[in-house]
């Protein structure tokens, strides 16, 4: 079983494997089946991290593991340097948690991200993110594995704790997860809403996608656009932020409404238009999904 | 983080961007000093406050004389200055900048925006200046020119000769529009701003391109690299309650209600607000824990909450991933205690170490309303609000 990102077969690499959050996640991680095959920490290669071998770099790494998917745990002033390491190294997807990029490093990174062919461009998810899940398989990230039952809905979100209570609410009523991405709350992110709702139209092991949506920024509206033209799946969606007031950031450093189209309630009626069954409250996901996969 | 007017224009001076003559004044007697010290026969009292549309409410006056210019310094210091953007409350003007007056020929609107759709740098010019660009966009769309720019390069000569040119700018004005122009994306880059706004640029009758207004805003998680621009933060801006949790390191944003959240997570917090609403409450506050946090700091999260005396009841929703509601537990705990609680508190938990959690706060012996889940905690602290208030019209 594949469903999308990440499986049992994924050979994972840890930059910021030392540190104290990396090494925590990545013990957790292997803990639950994840195929984690080294780290990257610059000037500790050659040595082993709870039996794990240490690169200096991430071309190292990937010559001498054949790594294909990067974690990065690194904090956030190097994070942009890291991802574009990976991105050069040949990585195929690479997830960042880092919570505190600045936007500007965030630009550099999506340009450079364009001097790769489509084919061979690395797919960066996140940052600010809580991680990718297939439960039963692997993940990489913060989340924890227990709430998420094994099964054929996609869940993408920005939310990390959001994405959770979504998940656990489905298993509550026997409902599994395929794959669960979490995008990010950053203004100036890796995947949109549109491409990972794109890997799930095209996943065999998934019937139905749960979008965990928040005010600011179009990428719930481009969203909307690409599942009225080209998703057969359905698609149930929720939007946080119904009661925030304009130009304010709520936490999240991309959640603030400032253009037309970005409020919750805007969003709620882009979204509903192009088909999408709404999630009305944070407490219906579990009914809205059972309906919906009916 | 925004920054004064006066603090933006003395940063884009330094990348080439033309100013009027100004000084900065704490009194009336100051601001009579400070006109005196520039050239003309008017000036420009302008008060410094994080808001915009200050003219409209009084803030930005032209004097004549030297009682003219004492006479609105009295009248601005120490007011709280109330703007369609400050909110009811307005923001307390303490500083005054005082400048020579400018003959304009032309007003222009000049913006530079992180645009979330190109995830670029991109410049928004109007010959239409003067107005809010909300509205030139609402009256006059066809007068927005926008430009991308390519971070690999940065902004080049060419970019600004285009805009300058679709402004209809004087031929002979162009070396000083690109010199602006460019300057202001420098600026940008180079500080890492998240917007740079210039409303208007003027063209002066003796025919030079200056920045009348200058507004900058800048990246919080860019700020650990530029100390020079952290000193620029004016907490007397800020609401007090946001100042005191963000020098803890915590996610907060004060609104009107009663009813104080801690939550982790952004998303969460957002859905733990609305569900208040539905729920027929008001929230008082956006606070996001964050991950990993110890007793010490969910004590802490109390703390910040409460020093809103608006808030009568107090809803603490968490949904631990790497977080652990034994810790959390702990310290809502502590924070009754200590903090000597009164008002009603529903608790709840979720995630890892879930059981331990429910164990300490049950075995505490002390009256926590606790909840399973999101809609259940929204609905039961709402409803103990209500009851603790005498008995209202329309009540049950």
């Amino acid at each position: 079983m594949m469903a999308i990102l990440i499986d049992k077969s994924t050979r994972v690499l840890v930059t910021g494997l030392t540190g104290r959050i990396g090494s925590f996640h990545t013990q957790d991680m292997i803990a639950h089946g994840t195929n984690v095959v080294g780290g990257v920490t610059p000037g500790k290669g050659g040595t082993k991290h709870n039996g794990l071998p240490v690169f200096n770099t991430v071309k190292g790494a990937v010559a001498e593991t054949g790594a294909d998917l990067v974690i990065c745990f690194v904090p956030p002033p190097f994070a942009a340097d890291s991802i574009m390491e990976a991105a050069d190294a040949g990585i195929k997807t690479c997830v960042c948690i880092a919570d505190g990029i600045p936007a500007q490093d965030m630009i550099q990174v999506k340009r450079y991200m364009r001097r790769y062919k489509a084919e061979k461009r690395m797919r960066l998810i996140g940052p600010n993110c809580a991680g990718i899940i297939t439960p039963g398989e692997a993940f990489a990230g913060l989340m924890p594995p227990s709430i998420y039952l094994p099964g054929r809905i996609g869940i993408v979100g920005r939310s990390g704790t959001l994405g959770y209570e979504a998940a656990s609410q489905m298993k509550e009523r026997g409902i599994g997860v395929s794959t669960s991405v979490g995008i990010g709350g950053d203004p100036i992110n890796g995947s949109s809403f549109r491409d990972v709702l794109e890997l799930f139209e095209n996943d065999p092991d998934t019937d139905a996608v749960v979008m965990v949506g928040e005010i600011g920024g179009p990428q719930e509206a481009e969203a909307a656009a690409y599942i009225r033209d080209h998703m057969n799946k359905p698609v149930a969606a929720y939007v946080a932020g119904l009661s925030a007031p304009k130009g304010r950031r709520m936490g999240h450093a991309g959640a603030i409404v400032s253009a037309f189209g970005e409020s919750a309630q805007e969003k709620v009626e882009i979204l509903s238009e192009a088909g999408v069954t709404i999630v009305p409250t944070p407490s219906s996901f579990g009914g809205v999904v059972e309906k919906m996969v009916a | 983080m925004d920054i004064h007017e006066y603090q933006a224009k003395d940063l884009l001076k330094r990348f080439g961007v033309n100013v009027p003559r100004g000084g900065i004044a704490y009194s009336p007697e100051q601001a009579v000093y400070r006109a005196s010290e520039l050239s003309g026969d008017k000036w420009v009292v302008k008060a410094q406050i994080h808001s915009g549309a200050r003219g409209k409410a009084g803030g930005v006056r032209i004097c004549a004389d030297e009682s003219e210019i004492s006479e609105a310094a009295q009248w601005m210091l120490g007011r709280m200055l109330v703007t369609h953007q400050t909110g009811p409350q307005g923001k307390l003007v303490s500083r005054l900048y005082i400048e020579e007056a400018t003959k304009i020929a032309q007003e222009i609107y000049l913006g530079f925006v992180l645009d979330r759709k190109e995830e670029r740098v991109v410049v928004v010019a109007s010959a239409q200046g003067g107005m809010e660009i909300e509205d030139i966009s609402a009256n006059e769309p066809d007068s927005i020119i926008r430009s991308v720019v390519d971070p690999a390069v940065g902004m080049q000569a060419f970019q600004a000769r285009e805009i300058a040119f679709s402004l209809g700018l004087d031929p002979a004005l162009i070396p000083q529009a690109v010199k602006t122009i460019t300057g202001c994306y420098r600026a940008m880059a180079e500080l890492d701003a998240n917007m740079v706004e210039i409303n208007p640029l003027v063209v002066t009758q003796s025919g030079e391109i200056m920045a009348l207004d200058a507004k900058m805003s800048f990246d919080d998680n860019a700020l650990y690299r530029r100390p020079e621009i952290s000193e620029l933060r004016d907490k007397s801006q800020e609401d007090s309650r946001e100042t005191f949790a963000e020098d803890r390191g915590l996610a907060y944003i004060g609104l009107d209600g009663e009813i104080g959240c801690i939550v982790n997570g952004a998303g969460l917090a957002m859905a733990t607000l609305d569900m208040i609403k539905m729920a027929g409450g008001e929230p008082a506050n956006f606070l996001d824990v964050g991950g990993g946090a110890s007793p010490e700091r969910v004590l802490m999260s109390f703390k910040a909450v409460l020093n809103d005396r608006n808030v009568e009841a107090i809803l603490v929703n968490i949904f631990a991933g790497i977080n652990r509601c034994d810790w959390v537990a702990e310290g809502v705990v502590r924070a009754y205690k200590e903090l000597d609680l009164s008002m009603p508190l529903v608790v709840r938990l979720s995630g890892t170490n879930v059981d331990q959690g429910r164990r300490i706060i049950k075995e505490s012996g002390l009256p926590i309303i606790t909840a399973e889940t999101l809609v259940d905690a929204a609905n039961l602290v709402v409803n103990a609000w209500k009851d603790t208030k005498p008995a209202q019209k329309g009540a049950a």
